[in-house]
């Protein structure tokens, strides 16, 4: 059985296929070379006059884990948001989605049909790892996979207080990639969430955790360097110290110097971006972010946009979190700790593009977009759902591509934020090849799927067709075919289909001897058994829906 | 002879039609009709796991059922305050490493966590070398056992603070505590019976404490408008958490509510008490009770996996799918005996801290089917 998709328009980036009009070919699962005989061919699709890229992956939402259960608990009013269809800001189109905390079926079904057939949740706590897996196996649709957390657990931090060699830190590192089934590392708020407990409320790059008297910079770089010794593809995803503050761009900065030139991530940058200028003590540093990232090619960003309207914040950084607290729209929130593991923080936000703040966060987002120029090394992330729901992706592309309905937007908000902008001075429009960057190849490299995000032969057959259309917006939100995996699950943007994808992960080698120390601690110092810690992979593809794909290291 | 291996070979292990034996195919296929033929049916109980529970949403939602778990009257007082409010909560292994004054308000805590004190209070190891933490017990219920505070007592002979009042004073008191918190002078010389000199060297204590745990049983508040109190506790724990850290640990009330509330919440986006109709979940935490519900169901599935709960006693035409050695007052239209989870199948657990999840063990062969195999039969006949 080969399955022919005829005359589509490829964008495929890591062929540099830029438009190319070709034939692919399909059969189990995969992209295959042109058949010798025509006519083992059983279904062929028409694609002439559409656009066809790989399927999108979402290398940073918040699809699975305690933090967004929480946030469905706290906010039942939010289930109802599905219903909206009045537009809740100035700039809103007809397409804007505002349910940021869809159920696990709706966010697979949501994913698919604006053509992402992947996603990665990058706050996977370990001691809560077993609830995100089981969160993300009832998601359809779309392939997973999660970063843990490190860096504020307390096993971590007496490993680098006492001064413990690297060899045994990438052990730690890589034993927790195989006990939580993840493909990278992440650390938040680097030794923050730890000092909070010991009630400390700010915490900067060369600041010492009150009881362990270490620095982030020292987590960030012992950690970066057990990613990188390990292999790993995934660069070590940073959520850096002072999120949202004004004039935490220093920190953003000083955080790159702190990589010591090793490959490291920046997530949700806009929220890092901050300065201290004018009236408000608010401005914008984006400038100052994006010639950093320029000039650093080991660098790597997410944005985090912002769009306006409801939703929700959820964050393992309970310490910047307790402070944001104040600004939670409905006024409540949930803010734990975490098993002397980590923690979070769930704050409900609206966005409102008449608040100074919220308007320049939005432009400071697309002020980077438009900045950094490498795509290759920029993903198009909204943080779900903490700066805007992820189904508003269509929208933000459209802002990306098509400067003058960007330029009207810009000219609908607050005009003390328009004031401290440059973005209508940003001429920028990106092309559909660099969108196909961000959203595909870049992922997908990026994360280390090397059978995903493009369209050559042995690729996993995740492809999404669309209509060419002047309305971008109206082209990604509503694909003509998505296949996954070789099969059609959606056809004109509803679902045909129902598959459940597999769960990415990275499994390192390591020395078992690290099982010695850790057993003694879990025995006295944690409340759960360190077999129990562990997640079997059994747990994952046992029920017959859910698989787990192994990828290999980058560097053996 | 194990004592584990003790419920299935003293039992028959039989399904059960109006009391009479069967067998399982047709005990499924008779509660299929019964599903079948009802127009309103209700799923309660729900004393089980995340498996069990995803296959009971299933259903469900073929059924048009609502949903409601037998401790679901505590589970929805910290809901309720927690989504009006919010909350600062912590999780065991914070409370075993860091705690150093526990408050626990309106509970012995060992009545529905008999280990506590054993695994988390007087451990031998701590990470952060903090001494044992101080214990104050606020406002016991009076049908708890005196000797139930012998747990508080330390290793070394250090008795807890016991202060005395009514339960269902506890709106009062807390109030009380917070406004003390808040530097508001109180006109009063005592509160509820409690002096203010008491509570204000309640507030003392957790103001200088480096760790405090505030706990409580939502279920030991059994009076109207009990969330209310709820919130209260979790305002203080609020504005103490302004200047020292203070966190709170509600305790559940077991047979898997925090298991049920939180695949509840991720398949549906809904917590505890919900509904489907037309393929769609609604959510009430009133109106989807049990209590409510039966006054117009006309089916009853209930589900009790780990203990031998019996269904309330309705009009309702009755399933029970649970523990095999359940006596019943009145024999339910079909009785399905199933395993118990982390007995006699694997299955996966919420803790009550609503953060750790468990696998359980298959630690028995005892041949009972899972409550997930025989909904899914269920289900499977209605398609």
């Amino acid at each position: 059985m080969i399955t022919c998709l005829k005359n589509g328009r490829l964008y495929d980036p890591a062929h540099q296929k830029n438009g190319v009009l070709e034939d692919i070919y399909i059969a189990q699962g995969r992209i295959i070379a042109k058949p010798l005989d025509g006519s083992q061919i059983t279904k062929t699709y028409d694609l002439s006059g559409k656009i066809v890229m790989a399927g999108a992956i979402d290398m940073h939402s918040h699809i699975g884990g305690g933090k967004i259960n929480i946030a469905r608990m706290m906010l039942p009013e939010f289930q109802e948001s599905k219903k909206y269809s009045e537009p809740e800001a100035h700039i809103c189109t007809a397409s804007c989605n505002h349910h940021a905390t869809p159920n696990t079926t709706d966010t697979g079904f949501r994913y698919i049909e604006m053509g992402y057939t992947a996603a990665f949740e990058p706050a996977l706590m370990p001691a809560n790892a077993r609830q995100a897996h089981l969160e993300m196996a009832d998601t359809p649709m779309i392939d997973k996979g999660g970063y843990a957390m490190l860096g504020n657990d307390d096993y971590f931090l007496r490993m680098l207080a006492s001064r413990k060699d690297q060899k045994s830190i990438n052990d730690y590192v890589a034993w927790i990639l195989h006990s939580t089934q993840s493909i990278g590392i992440k650390v938040v708020n680097p030794g923050g969430i730890n000092a909070f407990k010991f009630n400390q409320r700010k915490l900067d790059l060369d600041e010492h955790n009150p009881y362990y008297q270490v620095s982030a910079r020292e987590i960030l770089t012992s950690l970066s360097r057990a990613v990188y010794e390990l292999g790993i593809a995934k660069p070590l995803h940073v959520h850096c110290n002072n999120l949202g503050v004004a004039g935490n761009y220093a920190t953003t900065l000083d955080t790159i110097s702190a990589s010591d030139g090793l490959p490291m991530h920046l997530t949700h940058i806009q929220f890092h971006s901050y300065g201290t200028e004018g009236d408000k003590h608010f401005s914008s540093a984006a400038a100052q972010i994006a010639e950093a990232l320029n000039k650093h090619q080991h660098i790597t960003a997410d944005v985090g946009q912002i769009l306006f309207g409801q939703t929700v914040t959820a964050s393992g950084d309970s310490m910047m979190q307790q402070l944001n607290a104040k600004y939670a729209h409905p006024k409540k929130s949930v803010i734990m700790d975490i098993e002397c593991d980590a923690g979070c923080g769930v704050v409900p936000f609206k966005y409102r593009d008449q608040n100074y703040v919220n308007a320049l966060q939005w432009a400071i987002g697309l002020e980077l977009f438009l900045s950094v120029e490498d795509p290759w090394r920029i993903f198009l992330t909204t943080d779900h759902p903490n700066g805007a729901p992820f189904t508003s992706y269509p929208h933000l592309i459209r802002l990306l591509m098509d400067k003058s309905f960007r330029n009207e937007a810009f000219a609908k908000l607050n005009l003390d934020a328009q004031a401290m902008s440059n973005l209508a001075s940003l001429s920028r429009e990106y092309s559909l090849y660099e969108i196909a960057i961000m959203t595909r190849a870049g992922a997908a490299k990026l994360i280390g799927l090397n059978d995903r995000g493009h369209l050559g032969i042995g690729a996993g057959a995740d492809i999404t067709v669309y209509t060419d259309q002047a309305d971008c917006e109206a082209m990604f939100a509503k694909p003509d075919y998505v296949f996954k995996d070789g099969e059609l699950v959606v056809k004109d943007g509803q679902v045909v289909k129902v598959v459940w994808g597999a769960t990415h992960t990275a499994k390192p080698e390591f020395d078992l001897g690290v099982e010695k120390p850790l057993r003694q601690y879990f025995e006295q110092y944690h409340t759960m058994q360190l077999d129990h810690f562990k997640i079997s992979p059994d747990e994952i593809s046992g029920d017959g829906r859910g698989s787990i794909i192994v990828h290999q290291h980058k560097r053996l | 002879m194990r004592f584990y291996q003790h419920a299935w070979q003293s039992s028959a292990n039989i399904p059960r039609l109006a009391g009479k034996a069967t067998d399982l195919t047709s005990a499924i296929q008779a509660a299929a009709d019964i599903l079948r033929m009802s127009e309103q049916p209700l799923f309660a109980g729900l004393g089980t796991e995340v498996q069990g529970m995803r296959a009971i949403l299933s259903l469900a939602k073929k059924t048009h059922a609502s949903l409601d778990h037998m401790h679901a009257e505590a589970t929805v007082r910290n809901t309720l305050a927690m989504q009006n409010s919010g909350w600062q909560t912590t999780t065991l292994t914070e409370v075993k490493n860091r705690a150093d004054v526990i408050l626990a308000i309106g509970t012995d805590i060992v009545s529905s966590h008999p280990r506590f004190f054993e695994k988390l209070v007087w451990n031998e190891y701590s990470l952060f070398n903090k001494t044992s933490p101080e214990i104050i017990y606020l406002a016991l219920p009076s049908h708890l056992q005196a000797d139930n505070l012998q747990a508080g007592i330390s290793p070394t002979g250090q008795k807890p603070s016991v202060i005395e009042a009514d339960t269902a004073k506890l709106p009062e008191i807390i109030n009380a505590l917070n406004a003390l918190t808040n530097k508001r002078k109180l006109n009063e010389q005592q509160v509820a019976g409690v002096t203010i000199e008491a509570l204000q060297g309640i507030v003392d204590k957790l103001q200088k404490a480096k760790y405090a745990v505030i706990t409580w049983s939502a279920s030991n508040f059994d009076y109207p408008h009990a969330e209310l109190t709820v919130q209260s506790i979790t305002q203080l724990i609020a504005k103490l958490n302004e200047h020292t850290r203070v966190a709170g640990l509600p305790l559940n009330a077991g047979d898997g509510d925090t298991s049920v509330n939180n695949a509840n919440t991720w398949l549906t986006g809904y917590p505890t008490r919900s509904q489907f109709f037309a393929g769609q979940a609604t959510y009430d935490s009133y109106y989807f009770s049990s209590h409510e519900q039966l006054k117009k169901s006309d089916a009853l599935l209930w589900v009790s996996t780990f203990n031998a709960h019996q269904p309330p006693d309705c009009a309702a035409n009755t399933i029970v799918i649970g523990q095999a050695n359940m006596q019943f007052d009145k024999a339910p239209a079909v009785f399905i005996p199933v395993g118990t989870p982390g007995l006699d199948h694997a299955g996966t657990m919420f803790r009550m801290d609503s953060s750790v999840v468990l696998p359980l063990k298959k630690l028995r062969d005892s041949q009972l089917p899972s409550l997930a195999q025989v909904i899914e039969q269920i289900e499977a006949l209605l398609t």
